[in-house]
């Protein structure tokens, strides 16, 4: 009989599921917005991998939460910081050492692993969300463009201009400003994604180590020119796994795998 | 068709397994308690008896009132025979009870920057309101009205500023101490500078209190207060047994004598009597958290409003938060009792804060060693630069070496510069990498 195993990324914008079986196979995800309620986000994504994979919730052995919310999801067994997700997900597909760039709704993170998968350091954003996710809808919503669209307009742009401001308000009233001044809207976008690059680098992402650079996240999911721009930036070769939002919550779902087998097996 | 039916299965068994599932969070084991120290009930009663010697000199004509900065010339103060008030710990108590957040902005709005030290925008946002935890817990009618304010600025320059708004208020003399600052290698010529102006305080203080300069009474505060230091370290080096008996938020609490009392005989007496219940919970192998699995330094200033908040996410995690820079630096080992001026130029100029770069980061890793250290939490305090040590590449050069190094963004009493959930999950996730490097 196989075993299922499942993990719940309940991020500040949207919630993740993966379901796995055991032999780390995904059988099923599901991405939803979080909403204000995380414990029925957590419901609702795991009801919707149960139903694509045609399980029900007895047959999952074991369940791990992730991210913002991840003590709002009471039937989980165990939870771990997205931190642990982001990078058990990314040594799923890499298994190497890795510097791996998580863009998520309110946090960056900069997560450093070696060659057998275990974490050397972190680094996240400070308390300020400059760089992250919910910039750029802040700066969709000032601009009036719809989120799909940015990546699109972004590539467009003729020229690389730099947003001085730190503060995402003050950003966008920047860019609303230079708009007036007679800059594209196009132009700007892109340099809203400029901003968010050099957020990164600050995180302590030079380039010059020889690890393999990895970026996760639904931004980058979204918005894949970031990726390039950083490349460009940093002139390195930078990896991208297979759907980067649910990293997280396929990194709790092979957590879960691994602890059932440590706490049911022994 | 058959595979809608299963639908509402799946959905329901998730509802009963919600109620079912029971999280099993920290392997299993039984949650850590809380074991509260004994001394605690006599701390409460001589800082109680503090604040009400202190609200009576206030009031009395005759008696004499000094104002000090908490590593300022306290010794030299209580030799003339004043009873000795310290601003800072007014600070931490504001923030300790969460009202600081009330009070910060009042100070902001007369011109007191949010940058700037929130224990000075506290303190003069409280008596701004004349609302303070202080006037009510221990039925002041007025803050303890200074004849003197006494200020060191080896600690940082805001001190002597927020020492310069009560002196204006007031309407009594400001003097101190400007120490040569940011000292690598400690030299003679360091304490000569220091000395000198501590003993250039006498003749304003004579003044001040009427009251002639007493070397033999001065000799022995200063002796007091050595005492007092001894004690204070030998509690705080109880953390190095493991597990240990005590935490750094245990501390914390513990050091108010240390910091209010020190220079008397009750500071002396209270630190034997704590000292004594460590000792015994050592003998005991009674730990302070159940299970110690890692031992965690802190460095830099306590978050106040959140010590019983981030003691209990510790505590829940099997960490002992074992030592500190901050409780440390109420350890004076330079008093001197028979040359106490020297002694004293020496012990408030060698303290940590005054210190280089260079110097601090080579007592942080004699702290690692001492106190076996798993990994170090660096609170850079927004309004705090000179006590938040992550801002010239200390935790990334630790690393190198091995040490494992975490940065909280925070402060001492400003909770708008703190988030909890991403301070909670960078904390978590610290110690899960520990986890995985066992």
């Amino acid at each position: 009989m196989t075993d299922y195993y499942m993990g719940i990324d309940i991020g500040a914008a949207t919630s993740k599921a993966v379901l796995i079986n055991d032999v780390d196979q995904i059988l099923a995800s599901s991405v939803i917005p979080s909403g204000v309620d995380f414990t029925s986000a957590a419901e609702t994504v795991a009801s919707n991998v149960l139903k694509d994979a045609k399980l029900i919730m007895e047959q999952i052995k074991y369940i791990v939460s992730t991210g913002y919310g991840r003590n709002n999801v009471i039937f989980a067994h165990e939870n771990k910081t997205e931190i642990s997700c982001h990078g058990r997900g990314v040594y799923h597909y890499f298994p190497e050492s890795a510097l791996i760039v998580d863009i998520g709704g309110q946090d960056n993170k900069v997560i450093k692993i070696d060659a057998a998968g275990k974490r050397l350091s972190f680094k996240m954003n400070r308390k300020c969300a400059a760089g992250t996710g919910t910039f750029l809808e802040e700066i969709a919503n000032r601009l009036g463009v719809p989120r799909e669209n940015m990546d699109e307009m972004a590539r467009k742009s003729t020229k690389n201009i730099t947003i001085n401001s730190y503060c995402t308000v003050f950003a966008s009233t920047e860019i609303l400003a230079r708009i007036r001044e007679g800059e594209t809207v196009e132009n700007m976008v892109k340099g809203a994604f400029n901003s968010i690059v050099l957020r990164i680098i600050e995180l302590g992402l030079s380039g010059a180590g020889d690890e393999k650079i990895v970026m996760t996240g639904g931004v980058v999911q979204y918005n894949p020119y970031l990726v390039e721009l950083l490349k460009e930036k940093l002139k390195v070769d930078i990896t991208v796994p297979p759907e980067p939002q649910l990293t997280g919550a396929l990194g709790a779902a092979l957590f879960a795998h691994e602890m059932d087998n440590k706490v049911n097996k022994q | 068709m058959a595979d809608e039916n299963k639908v509402p299965q799946g959905i329901t068994k998730l509802e009963t397994t919600i109620e079912t599932v029971t999280k099993s969070n920290n392997s299993g084991k039984p949650k850590s308690k809380r074991k509260p120290i004994l001394a605690t009930s006599t701390m409460n009663e001589i800082m109680g008896d503090y604040f009400h010697e202190l609200d009576d000199a206030s009031n009395d004509p005759n008696s004499l009132v000094a104002w000090c900065t908490s590593v300022g010339p306290a010794e030299l103060l209580l030799s003339f025979g004043f009873k000795v008030y310290y601003p800072e710990n007014h600070g931490a108590m504001l923030g300790t009870k969460r009202v600081a957040m009330d009070l910060i902005p009042v100070a902001n709005a007369i011109g007191y920057s949010p940058d700037i030290c929130s224990y000075l925008t506290s303190d003069i946002g409280s008596f701004i309101k004349h609302d303070s935890p202080m006037l009510t817990a221990f039925n002041m009618k007025e803050f303890p009205k200074p004849d003197v304010l006494a200020y060191n600025t080896n600690q940082c320059r805001d001190v002597q500023e927020w020492f310069a708004y009560y002196s204006r208020k007031f309407k009594v003399p400001l003097i101190g101490i400007n120490s040569p600052g940011k000292v690598d290698d400690l030299k003679d010529e360091h304490i000569k500078a220091a000395q000198g102006q501590f003993e250039a305080l006498v003749e304003p203080l004579e003044k001040i209190s009427g009251n002639r300069f007493d070397e033999q009474r001065f000799k022995e505060s200063v002796k007091l207060s050595k005492e007092c230091t001894i004690l204070w370290r030998q509690v705080l080096e109880t953390a190095a047994n493991k597990p240990s008996p005590l935490t750094f938020f245990d501390s914390c609490i513990h050091m108010g004598p240390a910091v209010v009392l020190r220079g008397s005989q009750t500071a002396v007496n209270y630190y034997k009597l704590l000292l004594a219940e460590l000792k015994d919970r050592i003998d005991k192998n009674i730990a302070a958290i159940d299970d110690e699995e890692f031992r965690l330094y802190w460095e830099g200033m306590p978050i106040w409003g959140k010590l019983r908040n981030l003691s209990e996410l510790f505590m829940e995690h099997r960490t002992c938060m074992v030592a500190s820079t901050y409780c440390n630096s109420w350890i004076f080992e330079g008093f001197e009792p028979e040359r106490p001026f020297y002694g004293m130029a020496k012990a408030y100029t060698e303290i940590f804060i005054n210190r280089s770069e260079r110097i601090k980061e080579q007592y942080i890793n004699e702290m690692v060693k001492r106190y076996n250290i798993d990994g170090i939490i660096f609170h850079d305090a927004k309004t705090c630069p000179s006590n938040s040590n992550a801002r010239y590449g200390m935790p990334e050069r630790l690393k190198d070496k091995g040490i494992p190094t975490l940065v909280l963004d925070g402060d001492l009493n400003d909770l708008r510069c703190y988030s909890e959930e991403q301070s909670k999950t960078k904390i978590e996730a610290f110690i899960e990498q520990l986890e995985e490097g066992k």
